[in-house]
């Protein structure tokens, strides 16, 4: 027992002399008669300890408060017995409570002695530690029956349906697009019609075709061969070549 | 079982960080669980204490490596454990607590400790030896504590918290409950009983 628990206190009383634990102990198997054990020299021992040892532990202190409190409270009720046959029960009830929690406090310090007794016979033990790597963690007790299992399965067939569309794997090709070609397209278009809407001149073009036609068009807006009008942003984009284009303000491609 | 049965039960070992029972082994291992029986047998023999610096060993309900004794220092050099201090007499009181009485509240450890249970707790968190376990149903609902595996590893407890010796077996020199509130409620009516024998006198005094 570490010397720091008030249950190590000895102490020298006129009917007992030994440490405080085993005072409780006589007390508790009726070798003692309490009646005759003066609390109060055994609070004077305790504080005369805590003075010699000249720090307050108070893990200890609480410790001893607790069990001189059950001690005196038992004392008092067994000195003071009234007549009244009603105050009885009352008596008896902290007696058996007192005599319940030292009982059972009693069986945890043993248990925690056979810890430690088992710690020091096993000596260091180590072992891989830190987060399992093959078994989820233990599931929170109290995370039973919180939850629809049927809700719980559609949600876990919604993540491996998604996960599965998300395992496929998707090549990306560098593509070339014939930037000089959709240029002369463009550029053919509007010379042959005079004026046309961009959607026309780019018509059966795929997306990448249609955003080259576009860089195309701003090139030969900007080399001067063709002008370009929209109405409203979004809106269709008119072309037409640059000779006759001449009355229009050259407009802003969206 | 082949050989390397054995071998595959032999790395799943090496690789897990908790014990692992013949069940997850055998789903691993592609395996049944008698094969898994007989490959650890065979392990059994290969990491026996003395034989290899990697003792395998029940614990926890499950099968385990671990560093062999005379291993164990050098492990501790190199894992910096040295300086951990031994555990304080409240922690290893709270921890007996957790282990028999778990899940349980840190009110109901201050309870049957009669002293606040704070630090001890604390401290055993901070050494993976206890772990949250849910809330209470009681008022306040405080939080709940039980043992973790690491704990039945360091105790080296072969089936877990089943081989914690029985509580009543433990202090068999102690008195039980029962006993002790019989000579307590007997020693309050013998006291009760000199009190008023003095009789009248007694009562005008």
């Amino acid at each position: 027992m570490a010397p720091s628990s008030a249950l190590a206190l000895e102490l020298d009383l006129e009917p007992f002399a030994g440490p405080f634990d085993l005072l409780l102990a006589l007390v508790l198997r009726d070798a003692l008669d309490l009646g005759e054990v003066p609390v109060a020299d055994v609070c004077l021992a305790y504080l005369a300890d805590l003075e010699a040892a000249g720090e307050m532990d108070l893990e200890s202190a609480s410790e001893f408060l607790v069990l001189v409190a059950a001690l005196l409270e038992l004392k008092i009720r067994l000195l003071l017995a009234p007549d009244e046959v009603d105050d009885m029960p009352d008596a008896q009830e902290a007696a058996e409570e007192l005599a319940a929690r030292l009982a059972e406090y009693a069986r945890v310090q043993a248990a925690a002695r056979w810890l430690e007794e088992r710690l020091a016979a096993t000596g260091p033990r180590l072992f891989r530690d830190g987060p399992p790597a093959l078994r989820p963690p233990r599931p929170v007790l109290d995370d039973a029956g919180t939850g629809d299992p049927q809700a719980l399965a559609g949600a876990l067939a919604d993540v491996m349906a998604r996960s599965r569309e998300e395992a496929e794997p998707i090549h990306v090709l560098r593509r070339r697009l014939p930037l000089l070609r959709l240029l002369d397209h463009v550029r053919r278009v509007v010379s042959e019609r005079g004026s046309c809407s961009f959607d026309e001149a780019v018509r059966g073009l795929d997306r990448g075709e249609q955003a080259a036609a576009f860089w195309a068009v701003l090139d030969l807006v900007r080399g001067g061969e063709v002008a370009v009008t929209q109405s409203e942003p979004f809106g269709p984009i008119r072309m037409r070549a640059a000779h006759a284009a001449h009355d229009h303000a050259t407009g802003a491609a969206a | 079982m082949t050989d390397q049965d054995a071998r595959v039960v032999e790395a799943l070992l090496f690789l897990a960080s908790e014990p692992l029972d013949e069940r997850a082994l055998a789903d691993a291992a592609g395996i049944g669980e008698a094969d898994v029986e007989e490959a650890i047998e065979v392990l059994l023999e290969r990491h026996a204490p003395g034989a290899s610096g990697v003792v395998l060993e029940r614990v926890a309900s499950g099968w385990a490596l671990r560093a062999a004794d005379e291993a164990a220092l050098a492990c501790a050099r190199l894992l910096d454990r040295l300086a951990q201090r031994p555990l304080s007499k409240a922690a290893l009181e709270t921890l007996a607590v957790v282990a028999y009485a778990g899940p349980v509240s840190r009110p109901e450890i201050a309870r049957i400790r009669g002293v606040a249970a704070d630090n001890p707790v604390q401290s055993l968190l901070e050494r993976g030896l206890i772990e949250e376990a849910g809330r209470s149903d009681r008022p306040g609902q405080p939080l709940l504590y039980r043992t973790t595996t690491r704990f039945e590893r360091v105790f080296a407890l072969e089936e877990g918290r089943h081989s914690l010796p029985p509580i009543d077996e433990l202090g068999e020199d102690l008195p039980g409950p029962d006993e002790v509130r019989s000579r307590l409620v007997a020693m309050a009516a013998e006291q009760a009983v000199s009190i008023e024998e003095p009789g009248p006198a007694a009562e005008s005094a």
